[in-house]
Order: C-alpha cells, then sequence, then structure tokens
C-alpha cells in the first residue's frame, strides 16, 4: 500500500513535469530550437500568481488566469524580441540566445523581488479521500493536478489534430518552406506555439507551487530541466511522448528518493536518460528522421 | 490588367560571388502550358525559388498579371496565385492525404478560430464544404480512395500527383512544376500529361513546369524556354527548340 501512494504522488510530480515538457516539445517541434528559458516563464508564473493570491486578493482561479495571461504575453514576447531575430541563425547561436534569455528573467526577478523566498500558505488544501479503509489517503490536490494534466493533453492533441490550426502547426513542423507556398503564416504559427507553451508552464507554476510551496528566482531552473529530460526521453517533438516521458520521470524520481537514496536521486533521473538516448536516440515515442538528399 | 499571366524582365541572382540566373526573360500568356529545360544545375529550380519568392532575386522585375511582387512575400506570392511542386517531394508526410489538401484550400475557409473552438454551425457548414472540395480534387488525380492514408505511406507517382492537387487546393492562376515526372514509369507519365492538360483546362490556369523526360515537354508544353549556365539559350516551340543546333550542343556537348 506504501509503494501505491508513492506511485500515486510520483504520477503527480510526473504531471507537473509533463505539462512543463509540454512546452518544451512544442516549440522545438515548429521553431525547433530548445528554448532554455521556459522553466523560468515558470518561476515568472510563480511570482505573478503570488502576488495576485496575497497580495491583491485574488480567489484561486483568477489568480491562475492572471498568471496564464502574464506568462502567455511573456512567451509571445521572449520569441518576437529574442528568437524571430535569429530565424535564419545558426542553432547554436539561437541556444545561446536562450540561455541568455534565462539568466535575464532570473536577474530581473531578482532584482524586482529580492532574493528571499515568498512562501506560498497551502492553496489547496481541500482535504483527502480515503481508500482501502484509510490504508490510502489521497489528497484532492493530488487528483487535481492529475485530472489538469490529463485534460491539457487530451484538448492539445484534440487541438493538433483536428482544428485548423493545429493542421497547420503539423505542417510547419514537418516543413515551413512548403507551409508558406500553402499560405501559412509561419510566423503566427510560431507566435501562437509560444503562447500555449508558456500559458501551460502558467498552469505548471501554480500545480507546483501547490506541492513545493517556495517561490524564488531560481525556481524553474530544476523543474525546467527535469521537464526538457522528460520531453527528451519521451521523443522531443512529440506531444504523447511529452506525456509519457513526464509521468515516467516523475514515478522513477519519487521511488529513487523513497528506496534508493535522496541525494542520488538526480543522478538517477539524469542516468534514466542517458540509458534511453544510448540505446534509442529518438526517445521512446520519438520519429526517426532521415535526412532528404 | 496586363496580357502575360507572368512576366520577368532581366531577373537575377547571385550567390556570393557566383551569378546563378542573370537576364532571365520569360512570358507566360493565359493558358499556356509552358516548359522550362536545360541540362543539369542550368538554374532551372532557381528560377522557380525566386518566383515563389524562396530566394530574393538580385536584380529584376516579377510581374504577375501585371502585379509586381517585388516586395512580396512567399505568403502573398501564394495569396495571389502562383502554387508549386518540388523536385523532391515536400509533402506534409505525417497528415493525412486530405489534410494535406485542406491546408492549401483554407486559404478559402472563412470560419476564425473561435468558431472552430466552440464547433459553431458555420464550422460545420465550412468544414463539410472543404472536405467535398478536397474530395474533389482527389478524384481528379485518382487518390480519393486513399484519403485517409497518411501522405507518406503512397507510392511515389501518387505523392507526386498529391504534391499538384495539394498546390491547385490554394486556387491558383499559375502552377509552378518541379520535374512532375521525376521517378515515374511510362505509364505514370504518359497518364501525367494528360492530368496537366485535363487541369489546364478544368482549373482555367497556366502551367510553368520544369522537367527533363523530353516526351512529356514535347508533347504537352506549348512553349518552351531553353535555359543553359543561367542564361536563357533560346526561347520557341517544341519544333524550334528540338531543332536548334545551340540546344542540341548544350545538353550533347560539342
Amino acid at each position: 500500500m506504501k509503494f501505491l501512494s508513492y506511485l500515486i504522488s510520483g504520477i503527480r510530480l510526473g504531471s507537473i513535469y509533463a505539462i512543463i515538457a509540454l512546452g518544451y516539445t512544442m516549440v522545438y517541434g515548429i521553431a525547433k530550437m530548445l528554448n532554455f528559458a521556459h522553466g523560468d516563464v515558470i518561476m515568472i508564473g510563480a511570482y505573478v500568481a503570488f502576488f495576485a493570491l496575497y497580495r491583491a486578493g485574488f480567489p484561486l482561479v483568477a489568480a491562475l488566469l492572471a498568471s496564464v495571461a502574464v506568462c502567455t504575453i511573456l512567451g509571445i514576447t521572449i520569441e518576437k524580441l529574442a528568437y524571430k531575430p535569429l530565424r535564419s541563425a545558426t542553432s547554436l547561436a539561437v541556444l545561446i540566445t536562450a540561455i541568455g534569455v534565462s539568466y535575464f528573467l532570473q536577474n530581473a526577478a531578482l532584482l524586482l523581488w529580492g532574493s528571499t523566498s515568498k512562501i506560498f500558505p497551502t492553496i489547496l488544501d481541500y482535504g483527502f479521500i480515503e481508500l482501502f479503509g484509510g490504508e490510502l489517503k489521497i489528497s484532492y490536490q493530488i487528483l487535481i493536478t492529475i485530472a489538469t494534466c490529463i485534460v491539457i493533453m487530451v484538448c492539445l492533441t484534440l487541438f493538433v489534430n483536428k482544428t485548423r490550426m493545429g493542421k497547420a502547426m503539423r505542417a510547419c513542423s514537418e516543413d515551413k518552406d512548403a507551409a508558406r507556398l500553402m499560405g501559412i503564416n509561419v510566423n503566427s504559427v510560431i507566435s501562437l506555439t509560444f503562447a500555449i507553451g508558456s500559458g501551460l508552464a502558467a498552469v505548471a507554476s501554480v500545480l507546483l507551487c501547490a506541492t513545493y510551496p517556495t517561490v524564488t528566482p531560481t525556481l524553474g531552473s530544476m523543474p525546467g530541466i527535469k521537464a526538457f529530460t522528460a520531453a527528451v526521453l519521451g521523443g522531443i517533438g512529440s506531444i504523447p511522448g511529452a506525456f509519457l516521458g513526464g509521468l515516467l520521470l516523475g514515478i522513477i524520481e519519487v521511488i529513487a528518493k523513497v528506496y534508493i537514496s535522496s541525494e542520488l536521486t538526480d543522478a538517477i533521473v539524469f542516468s534514466v536518460l542517458v540509458l534511453v538516448l544510448l540505446f534509442k536516440p529518438t526517445g521512446l515515442l520519438g520519429r526517426k528522421t532521415s535526412e532528404k538528399v | 490588367m496586363s496580357e502575360y499571366v507572368l512576366e520577368t524582365k532581366n531577373l537575377g541572382i547571385d550567390f556570393g560571388g557566383l551569378t546563378a540566373v542573370n537576364n532571365f526573360n520569360i512570358r507566360v500568356e493565359k493558358g499556356d502550358i509552358y516548359g522550362l529545360i536545360g541540362p543539369n544545375g542550368a538554374g532551372k529550380t532557381t528560377v522557380f525559388n525566386m518566383l515563389t519568392k524562396v530566394y530574393e532575386p538580385s536584380r529584376g522585375t516579377i510581374l504577375v498579371n501585371g502585379t509586381d511582387i517585388g516586395k512580396m512575400s512567399t505568403i502573398e506570392v501564394n495569396r495571389i496565385g502562383i502554387a508549386r511542386t518540388f523536385q523532391n517531394i515536400r509533402l506534409f508526410s505525417d497528415l493525412s492525404v486530405e489534410d494535406n489538401v485542406k491546408i492549401g484550400l483554407h486559404n478559402s475557409g472563412s470560419y476564425s478560430l473561435a468558431d472552430s473552438l466552440f464547433r459553431t454551425g458555420k464550422f460545420h457548414s465550412e468544414e463539410k464544404r472543404l472536405h467535398e472540395r478536397a474530395l474533389e480534387l482527389l478524384g481528379i488525380f485518382r487518390l480519393e480512395g486513399f484519403a485517409e492514408h497518411k501522405a507518406g505511406s503512397l507510392p511515389y507517382g501518387a505523392q507526386r500527383r498529391l504534391e499538384i492537387a495539394r498546390a491547385l487546393a490554394t486556387k491558383p492562376c499559375l502552377l509552378l512544376l518541379d520535374e512532375p515526372a521525376a521517378g515515374m514509369n511510362p505509364v505514370e507519365t504518359q497518364e501525367l500529361m494528360d492530368t496537366i492538360k485535363q487541369i489546364r483546362d478544368r482549373f482555367d490556369i497556366s502551367i510553368l513546369l520544369i522537367e527533363h523526360d523530353m516526351k512529356l515537354v514535347m508533347g504537352v508544353c506549348e512553349k518552351i524556354t531553353v535555359l543553359n549556365f543561367g542564361q536563357v539559350l533560346m526561347n520557341g516551340t517544341p519544333e524550334e527548340v528540338q531543332n536548334d543546333p545551340e540546344v542540341i550542343k548544350a545538353y550533347l556537348g560539342d
């Protein structure tokens, strides 16, 4: 029964990773770049949610929406200012720029809000349900986190497969020049991708702060890197891959922490990535890409 | 209104110090099936890339129905009526055959993002119209049976036909075909020749095509421009081109 409860908390952590990983994987799929500032968008989202909840006194849903709105605009702005001018530059230049944006956001937060951590009081405390005659307790917070992740996955999959804009996104991800020649506005598709990814980062930030209630300027770094690992593990560019990679990573992390060693947790998590990449370099659900001659 | 669907004046492009195409002049009239031929590396695909603004020309002007497209982007060029296919097939291979065509049709779709999110009646009627239109186009290319298949899973010849269908979906006035018969067997090539004539008549468009298969070029093109080392070697009818000593020299050497 203990194992089951660890498994569930692994799935909860994994759900958060999965939501963040979506941001990495969608941006990579469309813009073919690794947006290392994605983790820091989460951090900004957390601060916005914090101030909305405790300074402005917003109810939880309103604070979440405020955070989503700010992050969406932030994501579009970062893309327009920092990445768009580099559309035809080498991928290394874009990568370095992304790291630069990441440091910029962290230091801007440091300047604005200081290095003292802000503590979120419990934001999703609705008690728990008991199963197996009280042997297994699952808090509603965990259920909400997992449910949010599933809803997001289903909506996003429907959006990408069924809607016109979603199909345009898939077309851009395969061949931007051909997409332009079909009259698809590639720039707005890229903007939309950043908007969706950053909006999801805001959702993740609130779920993250419900689990780990300290907000600091470097809050986004570790979850960002873990989610990136999850995206690569699942196959970067693939939406189901981000889901699977996130869940696996969350479960491995919690299980390793409990049964092996809490100090070695991160080492184990990243070793799993190395192992998967050794045997399946495209990630678990990644598509094999063959270079066109 | 100009009498030419496409007219270029002294079109040229340099890559670094290398002049790839220079003084390229062509006049395509309404309803023409026009061939652009020349040895490998003559600059034929480069011309297509300039016409579709994938490359920015270094010199000269391009007029489409009299409109200068010098300042336009690839998307705008597509909107005023130029569509193309590629030498190495560039379908959206992960999307279904029908979705490939629908992406081209979407320019004419008239519902908003809100309509599609809330599944309004307008969305449904518009989607139905697009679906019927897509099947009609696929029917012309004998692809309607494959509508649900992934584009990448089609046989080679069918992929080439789908690329033409996708290009036609954007409602062009000028269709650029880059080696449409490459990799096709003689039977498929013969069918393609019939299809090319059929779509010209049915859609009332002009077609400019690059092709190495001389049987196809001489069989369907009414006018031909020969390109050699980035320069126009000659313009003429198939008979004139076939009997020109300069052209024969360019193809076979001295």
